[in-house]
């Protein structure tokens, strides 16, 4: 069955909004033929509307109009132009960038204020920053002998796939899209399939801005069948994947089956914060708050371990639920003071109460929060274990929500052993005035990102990553480019003789 | 008193002119005024207001101000913002600024649509993708955190030319922005207006006042007063090699400002007899000197070509030579428009003399074109040999001089019986040749095949005395940059 791509859908605050639902392929909005997927409301646990998916059929249309569109067009088009298209593009983002949010804050259920002012603010950052290294990816000349001449070229890889997650839709998506376009590669980018809508509206932008058809392309479908396809196609050089841990493994072996693409993972994590005697609690306090609480616990790199020396954890405690109290209004993502919406879906819903009830079985006590806020839409009420230790699951295993286990410690070195003493390994905060503890912790930790007196604290130019089972690669930055471009050499043999 | 002019061209263009001296985002009177002439007719255009030691301090001062006061530390998204919204407004007054360029320069308008005026804009957009790229590096050191901040110099003098006004303009400013400087430009005194025009956009796009101040005089009174200022960190020059040696002196003896200089050239262009299609190289190489009426720092001067092909290059690039329209800049047809001024036409007549004296065969040209403007026919000299001064000194005119070659070593050893070493070219089918021949080039730019590619994104710059330091590309960056180096003690 096709329905149309333009389907008008309703919001909360009674205003009315046209999204696309077909696969934007070539330029084109094309129905799939995949199975109709609803992405529900998070907030009223209503259907929005029903968007097309891509099956098999459709991911090859997809990849093939991206690999002949790098072949034919655009690794002829000039850097200096690409600049000026990726810029375009996020002229036009800024243009609609109330739209955007919108449809980030409709099918996540995030606040509309921190859609616009940080998921699409950032995200055409994002384009604008790439968009300046364009024309900026050199190779270099290398000296060997003297009779010959060596040089790199830094290439674009061509087609590339990636698929993003439903906790920063259009975000997520900035940060693949922009050094994959600012290399000079196409892509097929798989959208969640419990967020399909966003990335639709950023497409319509795209072909707007003037890119040649083929250089995005975006579908959406379910991880285990289009997500599948897409990571198995001998046609894709490289996936570029943000997700789960356990999916990563599947996206891994994917590569490994068919045509061992360059792959670049962004996973799960189970950051810890570690505050030390001589942070200024108060401060220390707010930054952990966001720290685990911003999206709604919905972050990879989210600090959702908390680790406090012994002798001010009953301050810290104290001044972390103050905070939690005054920066934490849930409620509907379309009021103007909501600061948390509802988490994504039912699943997750029942994952985060689940390992709720674990904390408390596990001897945790819960010294804020632990039950659902309200009875519609998928709320939970900010959530805070105390008396943990670092064997507990909710301690280990990734939460997603807004759940933070707070631990006590005696030593630094104990702390450093606990931060570490995990899988994972994609961000951590430490809070202290002392130079030499700042130094020392950072240096020690093993995560692709310390924060030091802040959390969440993210910039364009600095690259993001995790180690360990977190992941590998780089996002953002100048590193970041190296994921999307492949070194060749060429030596020319040249005789001193002419 | 009226600090702008109204002004219409001979093909019926409506300008309005500003002519004050640029401080501050203001336009202020200067001590004194100077006439800007136009090359093409010989009549005064209007006159422009000149700095005199007032101007040039309150310049300094705003811009030492505004680098204090906030641009020093400003977001690197910011200035990029502001500097991207400056090109987009050169892109809508495209028109206007190009048909400045042609009154005050006379070069043909097609020119300043196709290159002045986009480059302007390209460079622009270039460095504000720069804006928050520059790192600096981490380095392992024992018991120490250590890294470098790549940090900004403070306020940047620079000195343009009046060849490609608006081009050297963005040449200096577009880098030395980027890296949050603050910088004070003193335009040529014989091509002020478009700078002026552009300064308005200036203040459109939103910059603070004193980041950008654009200033004109004479060089020995304005461009000594700001090459001497104890306030200004740092020079760029671009002009003659003489007056290139001053700058350095004057830095010298003041406070060791950094300096910069792209100097003179005597570009050797080398036709080997392997090139793959004559007619190319016969194009290019006549692109290579008389662009610009033979005004360009990098000009294919010099003209080598392998004995086995020279009466058929002669006779192709004479005829080619001889074939475009010189004459009203204005008119489409025109590739080359007049000399800048009376005294350089006269340069440039004068070395057409004494290279006649001198013994070499004038094959082509040698006179003035009409009887209004400074107009000169393109020129060609053959029968040359290595020390005439026609081979030795800068003409900076339409003049070219040929000579015949045996062999590489022997054309190389030619090619670099010179004190400059800014630019050269090969043309030649061979791998081999190209390669081992351009590594062994003392340029700062050598093409393969072509002439006068310069693009905002390769480095520029001079080997010898045809300067030091690179324009164009990251690699100016350097210019506007100082390194310091932190090192923390976590452990010693």
């Amino acid at each position: 069955m096709v329905q149309p791509d333009l389907q008008t859908v309703r919001l909360s605050n009674g205003k009315e909004i046209t999204v696309h639902t077909h696969l934007f392929i070539n330029n084109e909005f094309v129905p799939g033929h995949g199975p109709l997927i609803e992405t529900i409301n998070p907030a009223t646990e209503e259907v929005i509307c029903s968007v097309h998916s891509a099956d098999e059929q459709d991911v090859n249309a997809a990849v093939n109009a991206a690999a002949t569109c790098f072949k034919d067009t655009w690794r002829k088009v000039a850097p200096a132009e690409k600049a000026r298209l990726i810029n375009k593009l996020a002229d036009l983002m800024e243009r609609d960038r109330d739209e955007l949010a919108i449809l980030d804050a409709l099918d996540n259920g995030k606040a509309f204020t921190v859609a616009r002012d940080v998921d699409i603010t950032d995200s055409i950052a994002c384009y604008r920053y790439f968009a300046g290294w364009a024309d900026k990816i050199h190779g270099k000349t290398i000296d060997t002998t003297f009779d010959k001449m060596c040089y790199t070229r830094h290439e674009a890889l061509g087609v590339v796939g990636a698929v993003i997650p439903w906790n920063y839709p259009t975000m997520m998506a900035a940060w693949k899209f922009a050094p994959a376009l600012a290399a000079g590669n196409c892509i097929v980018m798989k959208t969640s399939e419990i967020t399909p809508l966003p990335a639709y509206k950023f497409a319509a932008l795209v072909k707007e801005a003037g890119f040649p058809a083929g250089v995005v392309n975006i579908i959406t479908g379910y991880g285990h069948t289009t997500g599948n396809y897409l990571s198995g196609h001998p046609l894709v050089s490289k996936m570029a994947f943000t997700g789960s841990t356990a999916t990563g493994r599947k996206v891994m072996e994917s590569s490994s089956t068919s045509n061992l693409k360059k792959l670049q993972l962004e996973l799960g994590g189970k950051s810890a914060q570690i505050v030390c005697a001589d942070a200024d609690l108060d401060q220390a306090a707010e930054w952990a708050c966001g720290g685990i609480f911003n999206n709604h616990g919905q972050s990879c790199n989210a600090g959702s371990r908390i680790l406090v020396h012994e002798s001010v954890h009953d301050q810290f405690l104290e001044l972390f639920i103050k905070h939690t109290k005054a920066m934490i209004k849930i409620g509907d993502p379309f009021e103007e003071d909501t600061f948390q919406g509802p988490q994504i879906s039912k699943a997750q819903f029942d994952k985060i109460l689940n390992y709720i009830e674990i904390g408390k079985k596990e001897g945790a006590v819960v010294s804020y929060g632990g039950k659902r806020w309200g009875n519609k839409g998928y709320y939970i009420e900010p959530t805070v274990f105390t008396n943990c230790h670092n064997q507990m699951r909710i301690m280990r295993e990734e939460i997603f929500g807004p759940v933070v286990a707070i631990a006590k410690f005696k030593t630094i070195e104990e702390a450093i052993d606990i931060a570490n003493d995990s899988d994972y390994g994609l961000a951590g905060s430490v809070y202290t005035t002392n130079l030499d503890t700042a130094i020392t912790v950072t240096n020690e930790i093993k995560t692709g990102t310390m924060w030091v007196n802040c959390f969440d604290v993210f910039d364009q130019s600095t690259p993001f990553g995790g180690y360990k089972q977190s992941g590998f690669g780089k996002e953002l930055g100048k590193y970041s480019l190296q994921e999307y471009t492949q070194v060749k050499v060429v030596k020319i043999l040249r005789s001193s003789k002419i | 008193m009226s600090l702008t002019t109204e002004f219409t061209t001979t093909d019926g263009y409506k300008l309005t002119l500003n002519t004050g001296l640029f401080i501050n985002n203001e336009f202020i009177e200067g001590s004194s005024t100077i006439e800007t002439v136009n090359p093409s007719t010989g009549q005064v255009i209007t006159a422009v207001q000149a700095a005199g030691e007032k101007e040039v301090d309150l310049a300094v001062e705003a811009a030492h101000k505004a680098y204090y006061g906030g641009w020093k530390t400003s977001n690197p998204r910011e200035r990029a913002r502001l500097m991207n919204k400056l090109a987009d407004l050169v892109d809508r007054d495209m028109d206007e600024l190009a048909h400045i360029e042609t009154l005050d320069n006379g070069k043909p308008l097609t020119d300043a649509k196709s290159f002045d005026v986009p480059g302007l804009a390209a460079q622009l957009r270039y460095f504000a993708g720069c804006t928050d790229k520059v790192h600096g590096k981490v380095i392992e050191t024992q018991g120490k955190l250590s890294y470098t901040i790549h940090e900004p110099i403070g306020v940047c003098g620079g000195i343009i030319p009046w060849n490609f006004p608006l081009a050297m303009l963005s040449w200096k400013i577009a880098p030395a922005l980027a890296m949050s400087n603050t910088v004070v430009i003193k335009t040529s005194e014989l091509t002020p207006l478009s700078a002026l025009r552009f300064a308005s956009l200036v203040v459109e796009a939103g910059f603070p006042p004193g980041v950008i101040n654009i200033i004109t005089g004479y060089g020995h009174i304005t461009g000594d007063l700001l090459a001497r200022h104890n306030r200004v960190s740092k020079i760029a020059f671009t002009g003659s090699t003489a007056v290139g040696r001053l700058i350095m002196k004057a830095a010298a003896e003041t406070n060791l400002k950094k300096v910069t200089l792209e100097l003179g050239g005597k570009s050797p262009n080398i036709i080997f007899d392997d090139v793959e299609n004559l007619d190319e190289a016969v194009f290019w190489s006549r692109l290579g000197i008389y662009m610009n009426a033979g005004q360009v720092c990098c000009a294919g001067s010099r003209i080598y070509v392998q004995e086995g092909i020279y009466d058929q290059f002669i006779e192709k690039f004479k005829a080619l030579a001889a074939s475009g329209t010189v004459g009203n800049p204005y008119d489409e047809k025109t590739i080359q428009g007049p000399q800048i001024s009376e005294r350089q036409f006269d340069r440039v007549m004068g070395y057409i003399e004494t290279g006649k004296s001198e013994g070499a065969t004038c094959l082509l040209g040698g006179n003035r074109v009409g009887d209004a403007g400074y107009f000169i026919e393109p020129t060609i000299f053959t029968d040359v040999t290595p020390k005439m001064k026609i081979m030795q000194e800068e003409i900076f005119g339409p003049v070219v001089a040929i000579s015949k070659f045996k062999d590489v070593d022997d054309v190389i050893e030619m090619a670099h019986d010179t004190d400059y070493g800014l630019a050269a070219a090969v043309f030649t089918s061979s791998l081999k040749r190209a390669i081992t021949v351009s590594n062994r080039l003392e340029a700062g730019t050598v093409w393969v095949n072509c002439y006068n590619q310069i693009s905002e994104n390769t480095p520029f710059g001079g080997y010898k005395q045809s300067g030091n330091g690179r324009e164009n590309s990251v690699y100016a960056l350097d210019n506007y940059t100082q390194i310091k180096a932190v090192k923390i003690n976590i452990g010693l």
